[in-house]
């Protein structure tokens, strides 16, 4: 698919501009893993996605599902990007009465397309919408967002070989792997590696990118698309706090909003980056 | 009357809803012979998926599926269902209130000599717990075909808990049954028995026994656990003045609970309980165990009895 890169990272530096500020303004939340996220899911919804806001309940749409529902800023940041909700209203994230749930919540918020947060389950949500599209024929994709560290959970591996046994190859999974959880990195935690051989073994159509490179994200989504017998997995190479080097590769911004001195930093240094 | 387990009548009220309707898919977890999903399988193999032996992703699986406006039926051994899958039931189905049916087979004491490990006693207590979850405890054949139906046509997510064992037809296809609605089984006014699932044969038996006495008893069959039907339970409550709940779960968190907890705050009314006295069960025939547990229509009669007392 034909991809305008500079746009898109025009649409990525806005998405982290406001993932930085909805978290400085909630007190709370993920920044780390929204930030390594931000450039894969700029690529889905400004390139990759059949989706339109103004039909969003439309039956053939792509799906998309954040199985790794902590990085909610990133996704209520890349909707409001696309048009789905105003952007003021990611100011309103984690308070009392906002759609903008801690969590993915599909229920107050219509766009997102299954409630998530709870690690493991979103990929078997994101199964069951392609048995869907299988059981009817239809052509759309459903996409999932996995993390490193949630790969730990069992459910994934269940809805691993689910997924190849039914060959659901219009289901997408992009694992982000940014190498850190919460308790620090993942080879000490509970070393998931190798990633690959794993995923290969189970069934699934691997390809290893860089998770900020726009041309290999677009391209690797493209060769995804045209693998229709089997599940195709992305293992994105990603940096946890991506584009704010105090955050970058740092396990204790996996779950810490910035305060506004750092925020105001953080958002200098990413116009800086981009302009440079 | 006609001598069926709840999942064979489940079995065939599900094939019904698949010649009918065209949106529903069903889900099993490598156990589709035993909760008679096997039957849909065979007929619709396109729309019949195994998930094998992982009930989790089979709860989540289903979940997806209900996101694009289907109806997804999932089935396996109630204590799976409720136990290994509850947080997957939890938050893919229930928090997002997902239009999702669990029909959990093998429930109880009754499912005999698999033992302890397999017999769901607090299932209806871990469903109930959870908003937006319907929780529906049929006692024959009759009623379960019905409620199944019911619970394609009813928006949200739905527990339906069936048996093992054959139970004998309490109803006859005229009755009329709706999700959250008690059915009035039997007339009477010294004490009611409220009783849900396999017990509602000895429920019916113990009232006849009773009548013999001169006792007057009210059965009713609670076949929606939760939402309880609470004008029922009150009007019970008023006009006989004591109650008895009988079901094959535990007394903590089950149909007794509920009522009990019900008529506290609104109506305090003595109350017997019928049910596992917080202890798993073990291998042995389902008749046996029935009467190990005390759950027998003698017992029902003699809490009857004591509850009376007690007015």
């Amino acid at each position: 698919m034909k991809c305008d890169y500079q746009e898109i990272a025009k649409r990525a530096l806005n998405i982290r501009k406001n993932i930085l500020k909805m978290l400085c303004e909630a007190k709370s939340g993920h920044p780390g893993g929204s930030l390594s996220a931000t450039d894969i899911m700029s690529v889905l919804y400004f390139n990759h996605m059949n989706i339109d806001p103004n039909k969003y309940t439309d039956p053939d749409r792509d799906r998309f599902v954040l199985s790794k529902g902590h990085a909610a800023p990133v996704l209520y940041a890349t909707l409001a990007e696309k048009g789905f909700f105003p952007e003021e209203e990611l100011m309103t994230l984690r308070k009392l009465g906002s759609r903008l749930q801690g969590h993915p919540d599909m229920k107050k918020l219509p766009y997102v397309e299954m409630s998530t947060g709870s690690l493991g389950q979103g990929l078997s949500a994101a199964a069951g919408m392609a048995i869907s599209g299988l059981v009817d024929s239809k052509d759309f994709y459903t996409y999932v967002m996995i993390g490193d560290g949630e790969v730990q959970e069992g459910q994934i591996w269940e809805a691993a070989m689910f997924s190849a046994h039914y060959k659901l190859g219009k289901l997408i999974a992009i694992l982000d792997h940014n190498s850190l959880q919460i308790d620090g990195d993942i080879r000490d935690i509970m070393n998931p590696n190798p990633l690959d051989k794993k995923w290969e073994a189970f069934g699934w159509h691997v390809q290893s990118i860089d998770g900020h490179d726009l041309e290999q994200i677009c391209d690797a989504l493209t060769k995804a698309k045209e693998v229709d017998d089997k599940p195709s997995i992305i293992i994105a190479k990603t940096i946890k706090g991506k584009g704010v080097s105090f955050m970058e590769n740092q396990a204790g911004w996996h779950g810490n909003a910035p305060c506004e001195e750092q925020t105001a930093k953080a958002i200098a240094e990413l116009e800086e980056r981009y302009n440079g | 009357m006609a001598k069926r387990a709840t999942r064979e009548a489940y079995g065939k009220a599900l094939l019904e809803l698949g010649q009918k309707h065209n949106d529903i898919i069903v889900l099993d977890a490598d156990l589709s012979g035993s909760t008679k999903t096997a039957i849909f399988g065979k007929e619709f193999p396109n729309r019949f998926f195994n998930a094998g032996i992982a009930e989790g992703n089979m709860m989540g699986v289903a979940a997806g599926i209900a996101t694009t406006g289907k109806i997804a039926f999932a089935s396996t051994f109630a204590i799976f269902a409720s136990a290994r899958a509850c947080e997957q039931i939890r938050n893919s189905i229930c928090y997002p209130n997902l239009n999702v049916k669990i029909a959990a087979t093998h429930a109880g004491i009754t499912v005999g000599a698999d033992g302890g490990s397999h017999q769901a006693i607090e299932d209806i207590a871990i469903m109930s717990a959870m908003p937006n979850m319907t929780v529906v405890v049929p006692g024959d054949g009759v009623s379960t075909e019905a409620l199944i139906k019911q619970a394609y046509e009813y928006d949200g997510p739905v527990y339906i808990r069936l048996g093992r064992a054959k139970v004998e037809d309490v109803y006859d296809s005229s009755e009329f049954f709706s999700i959250g609605q008690a059915n009035l089984v039997k007339k009477g006014n010294d004490a009611t028995i409220i009783v849900c699932g396999y017990p509602l044969n000895d429920a019916i038996k113990a009232a006849s026994s009773l009548e013999q006495k001169g006792i007057s008893v009210r059965v009713v069959d609670m076949s929606t656990v939760k939402p309880l039907d609470m004008g029922s339970v009150l009007k019970a409550a008023k006009e006989t003045g004591a109650i008895v709940t009988v079901e094959e779960h535990s007394v903590i968190g089950g149909l007794g609970s509920m009522v009990a907890s019900f008529l506290a705050e609104h109506y305090p009314t003595p109350i017997q309980m019928v049910g596992l006295r917080d202890v798993f069960g073990q291998s042995g025939e389902a008749d046996e165990l029935i009467e190990e547990y005390n759950l027998t229509d003698s017992d029902i009669a003699h809490a009857v009895e004591e509850v009376i007392k007690r007015k």
